[in-house]
């Protein structure tokens, strides 16, 4: 078991908390880094779409999980970021800016989702973000000049300093530098004053108001936030797509993206990229399943979709913390072995909560 | 100067006069006390001045300026804290962050830029993590610190959801029922705790209070409501012995 033991407020406020963090992450970051050199590049592409996945779940996961604003439109978000960047390559723009572009077009979507989104709260809000997808999702067939309609339209390479990217390592590294790139921009919100508004909205907006929170406000930068990150997932996306057509952004991508982040853990970082590698896992592993599964099981259209509803049933029954919250508890029967009990983290509402104010 | 002057403070739920021109006003460096029996429009006073309802009729003055134009939120920024009659903690957070949601009136740091640590930012931090640990510190709830909010015992949520009140640095501090649900040794512990904020921490308390021991070791003045209306106000003991509220408070344990 590790006891901590605190020398200073920086100790809280780091990221990394103590060594352990530092090695553990460091070596999941170093042998990230390293995989192209052992990996072949079915699989680079799988783990590259696993950690768009992670990307666009953890734009998902600042707006829902953290701000407990449950939005069921992100994929309209991931289509904004993928249409503006192959729009944008198309003219000629290198990817330093068309990636940025992306996000800032799928920022421009979040804000106007956000403002009237700030005043809604729980189904009305889900359905809500469901229409506004479904109006992206028209609006990307009705503008068929610039996104082909229902025809599709092809993504060019990326491109960086006049050098196209065809390879699968090259858009393997692009994905892992935005995703980690956005895992820090994610952490340090959290520990920010505007991270904790956040927080404090989604647990009490009543309190929050009482110490000064603007509620409306920091829900629309949550959501634009959480746009753009969702954004670069689609830009990223389309390289991995290399062809794009509206029906790839449907109402499945949503719930796809919600299933995730509750099933990884809501509410937390880890809970995104765990989401993302289950789903991730699971889709990979099912197809790869389909040829040695009987021709009559392995051929049914909905296999996927019913695994992810049973897992999900299951997780919401046995784990509402996710599989990061299963893993804490994991970690933690080997820290206190022998002294671990079952009831360590069963809580206890040891007070009664009526007439809360409205 | 008064520190908080309420006017003929009116407010009407349909038919209901909820609180019915209520005038008082209170100085700097006192305990103030409402009382009154269930229903009797203690929350609802409150929750106006905390500018949570809108009155119907009537002035509030802080410092000699109306406080009515202002939002719920713009009103710790104005130097008022409150805490709430059912706790209204930020439960899947920790009591640390609790307290430091509290320091949001004194952030300066613009939401967009915080997505980069840079030194200011961490200074701003640490700055304040120290204010937060003197109230830690003070409340003596070090313990759990690093505690999530759900699962601690009631008290210790009271005590929480004070410290985080105290977070802003009010100069005006606004109790609903601090000691409700508490246990007697837990209830006196509370009235040491206010009389240490009036007095190191010279901060001026307006609180709702049903324990009549606590009301009387701690207030120097006490309002007395019912149904919406004042039926007095004095020193706690001219106040209950005045007929009216012997009377409003017939039937319930005085
Ligand atoms: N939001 C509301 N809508 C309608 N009626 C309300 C509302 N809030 C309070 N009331 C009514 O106004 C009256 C005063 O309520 P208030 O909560 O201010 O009483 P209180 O003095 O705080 O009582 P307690 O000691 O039980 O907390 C009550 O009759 C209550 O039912
Ligand atoms: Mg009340």
């Amino acid at each position: 078991m590790r006891v901590l033991f605190k020398q200073s407020y920086d100790q809280d406020i780091r990221i990394a908390k103590h060594r352990g963090h530092l090695i553990w992450y460091g070596l999941l970051l170093l042998s990230t880094l390293c995989a192209p050199l052992f990996v072949g590049s079915f699989y680079l592409g799988e783990l590259s779409r696993v950690m768009i996945l992670a990307l666009a779940g953890l734009g998902l996961m600042f707006v829902t999980g953290f701000t407990g604003q449950v939005s069921l439109g992100h994929a309209a978000f991931v289509a904004a970021g993928a249409y503006a960047n192959a729009w944008a390559l198309s003219r000629g723009w290198p990817s330093l800016a068309a990636i940025p572009f992306a996000g800032f077009v799928s920022m421009l979507c979040g804000l106007a989702v956000a403002v009237p989104a700030s005043r809604m709260s729980g189904i009305y809000l889900a359905i809500g973000t469901l229409a506004f997808a479904i109006i992206v999702e028209d609006g990307i067939i009705k503008l068929d000049g610039i996104t082909g309609g229902n025809r599709g339209m092809a993504v060019e390479a990326p491109v960086f300093l006049g050098f196209r990217m065809w390879e699968s390592w090259q858009l393997y590294y692009l994905c892992l530098f935005v995703l980690v790139a956005c895992i820090f921009a994610v952490l340090n919100f959290m520990r920010s004053p505007v991270g904790r508004a956040m927080i404090a909205v989604r647990d009490s907006e009543v309190s929050a108001r009482s110490l000064g929170v603007k509620v409306a406000r920091t829900k629309i930068f949550a959501f634009a936030v959480s746009a753009a990150i969702t954004g670069f997932a689609g830009a990223l996306f389309s390289h991995y797509l290399q062809f794009i057509s509206p029906e790839i952004f449907g109402v499945v991508l949503s719930i796809q993206l919600l299933l995730m982040i509750v099933v990884g853990g809501l509410g937390t970082v880890h809970g995104a990229i765990f989401g993302a590698a289950l789903v991730g896992l699971l889709e990979t592993g099912i197809n790869l399943a389909k040829d040695y599964l009987p021709p009559g099981i392995g051929s049914q259209p909905g296999l996927e979709p019913l695994l992810f509803g049973i897992i999900l049933v299951g997780f919401i029954l046995f784990e509402p913390q996710g599989v990061y919250g299963r893993w804490v508890k994991i970690r933690s029967y080997f820290e206190l072995f022998p002294l671990y009990r079952r009831k360590t983290f069963v809580r206890q509402r040891s007070y009664l909560k009526t007439d809360r104010m409205q | 100067m008064s520190l908080l002057a309420v006017q003929n403070l009116s407010l009407s739920f349909g038919g209901l006069k909820a609180v019915d021109d209520v005038s008082f006003s209170i100085e700097p460096g006192e305990v103030y006390a409402v009382i009154g029996p269930n229903g009797a429009g203690k929350s609802t006073l409150l929750n106006m001045i905390s500018r949570f309802y809108h009155p119907s009729r009537g002035e509030i003055l802080h410092d000699g300026k109306s406080l009515l134009e202002c939002d719920a939120s713009e009103i710790p920024a104005r130097g008022i804290a409150r805490t709430f009659q059912n706790i209204e903690l930020f439960e899947r957070a920790t009591v640390l962050q609790n307290l430091l949601v509290g320091r949001q009136v004194h952030n300066t740091v613009p939401d967009w830029r915080q997505f980069v640590f840079t030194p200011d930012i961490m200074r701003a931090e640490r700055e304040h993590r120290r204010k937060v640990e003197e109230i830690i510190d003070f409340l003596e709830i070090a313990h759990y610190r690093d505690m999530h909010v759900s699962g601690l015992p009631y008290g210790v949520c009271k005590k929480v959801e004070l410290a985080r009140a105290l977070a802003v640095e009010p100069e005006l501090l606004l109790l609903d029922e601090p000691a409700s649900g508490l246990n007697p040794e837990e209830t006196e512990e509370m009235g040491f705790w206010i009389d240490d904020i009036r007095r190191d921490l010279k901060i001026t308390v307006l609180m709702i209070e049903h324990d009549m021991s606590l009301v009387d070791e701690v207030a120097d003045r006490v309002l007395v409501l019912a149904n919406g209306r004042v039926l007095t106000e004095g020193k706690f003991d001219d106040v209950k012995s005045h007929p009216d509220v012997v009377r409003a408070y017939l039937g319930e344990t005085l």
